[in-house]
């Protein structure tokens, strides 16, 4: 591990600052989202579904060249966003919006489940105790949920980090601001004698896939052992 | 008070009651599917009726009319459902807690410690309600419905999932809450005898209809009563004084204008008044006096009627034993 470069080492760093930039941005919405689709009625329910599983059927670079035409400095909301100082394209912002987006409906599945899952008529006890929809959403089905939270969150992580087709499309391979493990172990495969380093990259890869999954395991085990003996 | 109007239809099932409760408890009685539980989801707010009005002590809850739907959090109508669901992720003392939390300040509150103490659930506030038997979960349950200090207080049932012995443990402790505590309670169950010892008046429902409205001796006692509809429960109900034991049997002396009755087991304090329920398949008419009977007491009465009127010449004194 000692002969990995610096560039290296910036690829690895960078790709998990972005994978952790997208799981913190979208879990607020994935709850929202999720919540939504499991407890309201509402018109356009089912456009809503589709929409959020859209980035999982689509090609990769479909989504990335999307997210171009929307948030690219000339794009419809990049144009909006550039005027207020937030610039997307070809930063690793641009990056972590662009794994935020690929990772959402996974996460937004597991989440939906476990809402899905709580006992309705908890919901309606709270609500005759005097609870809003609010506080019942954080005193009871947001706790309840927990588990299938983390587990989405988890999901939504895994997929960032080994996020590359609408990544790349989106804000390109540029070493040391876009460049991640995956664009970087692409660009060796792409110079003649790169397969070393490519190798090199891809057990570091496999390592931290590795620790994330058993990491995610453990953190699920133990949200499930403490909901496992309040029930 | 509550007073309720309302129609809703659910495929097939067509309901349509109208009703108000007195103080004390007022219990909604009939068999399964009947409507009693959809009665109580429209008064909690947890269903809406096609048409109708609820009004709980003079405001308006529900108005079909004028489009008026009170949500259920802000009717302050605490319910006791029949599976207790208690929050499984909060301790029990944090249950009995949620709805104080949302409970207006500034009014006189239900005091929790009392709560605590009449229940008898002091030892299970740390515990979780996963640890805790039926019995114990129920009394949770309605010990956090109370606290919210509700207007009206609803029970679904709530005590149909438990045995016999928890039953009698549970039925004292509902009757100490509606004395000390003064809010009004719905009761709904299927049970005679739960019906009967805790209602002051009664609601008899049956596919979706109102059938009768009154006391338990109005109600049950009648000739072609609520309970004509039922082939098992045919009874009557005869208030009696409790007057007297025989602590080395365990039996309970209670007097009534007929004559006196040995019931086995307490039947409450020395002096009180009781409601007896006495099941038409106890009942035996004999002709002449019964003699050398092993149990019941053989009374003189009058046959006033029979189903088919096919007693021609009726004998003028008849004896009727009560097996008890």
């Amino acid at each position: 591990m000692a002969d990995l470069s610096p560039a290296e080492w910036t690829a690895i760093w960078l790709s998990l600052r972005i994978a952790i930039a997208a799981t913190i941005a979208s879990l607020p919405f994935g709850i929202l989202v999720s919540y939504a689709l499991a407890r309201w009625r509402f018109p356009g329910k089912i456009i809503l579904n589709a929409a959020v599983h859209l980035p999982l059927v689509m090609p990769p670079v479909v989504t990335g060249f999307l997210l171009l035409i929307l948030f690219g400095r000339k794009g419809i909301f990049g144009a909006f966003l550039a005027d207020i100082g937030i610039v997307l394209s070809f930063r690793w912002t641009g990056a972590a919006v662009a794994c935020a987006v690929m990772g959402f409906p996974l996460m937004v599945r597991a989440m939906r489940l476990s809402f899905e899952s709580i006992d309705r008529h908890l919901e309606e006890a709270a609500g005759t105790l005097g609870a809003n929809r609010m506080w019942t959403f954080y005193l009871v089905s947001l706790p309840l949920a927990l588990p299938g939270i983390i587990a989405g969150a988890i999901l939504g992580f895994a997929r960032a980090l080994g996020e590359f087709g609408a990544t790349i499309t989106f804000v390109a391979n540029i070493p040391g601001e876009t460049q991640t493990i995956a664009s970087a172990i692409y660009s060796y495969t792409q110079v003649p004698g790169g397969d070393a380093n490519a190798m090199r990259l891809t057990v570091v890869s496999i390592a931290i896939s590795f620790a994330a999954l058993v990491a995610s395991e453990i953190v699920q085990r133990r949200a499930e052992k403490i909901l496992a003996n309040l029930e | 008070m509550i007073e309720l109007d309302v129609a809703l239809k659910i495929k097939t099932f067509d309901l349509d009651v109208a009703f108000e409760n007195s103080d004390g408890i007022t219990a909604l009685f009939g068999p399964s599917g009947s409507g009693k539980s959809l009665t109580l989801n429209l008064i909690a707010g947890l269903m809406r009726p096609d048409r109708g009005i609820i009004k709980l002590d003079g405001r308006i809850l529900v108005d079909g009319k004028r489009g008026v739907f009170v949500a259920p959090h802000r009717r302050r109508i605490g319910v006791v459902f029949q599976d207790s669901h208690l929050f499984p992720h909060l301790s029990v003392r944090r249950n009995l807690r949620f709805g104080r939390w949302f409970a207006p300040r500034g009014e006189p509150a239900i005091d929790f410690d009392s709560v605590v103490e009449i229940l008898a659930i002091g030892k299970l506030l740390s515990r979780h309600p996963a640890r805790l038997s039926g019995g114990e979960r129920q009394r949770v349950a309605i010990g956090r419905a109370l606290l919210c200090c509700p207007k009206l207080l609803l029970f679904d049932e709530p005590l149909a999932a438990l045995d016999v012995e928890r039953k009698l443990e549970i039925l004292p402790l509902i009757e100490r809450l509606r004395d000390e505590f003064a809010v009004p309670i719905v009761y709904v169950s299927h049970a005679i005898e739960e019906v009967v010892r805790l209602a002051n008046k009664i609601v008899v429902l049956d596919a979706g209809r109102v059938r009768a409205i009154g006391g338990p001796g109005e109600v049950f006692g009648a000739l072609g009563s609520a309970s004509a509809w039922s082939r098992f429960d045919r009874v009557s109900v005869l208030m009696m004084k409790v007057c007297g034991e025989n602590a080395a049997y365990g039996l309970t002396e209670l007097k009534h204008p007929a004559g006196t009755v040995w019931l086995a087991g307490p039947a409450g304090p020395l002096g009180g008044q009781v409601r007896i329920i006495v099941k038409a398949t106890d009942v035996v008419l004999a002709a002449r006096p019964p003699r050398d009977l092993s149990r019941g007491r053989a009374r003189v009465a009058k046959l006033v009627e029979t189903f088919d009127g096919r007693i021609e010449q009726p004998p003028a004194r008849l004896r009727t034993s009560l097996f008890l």
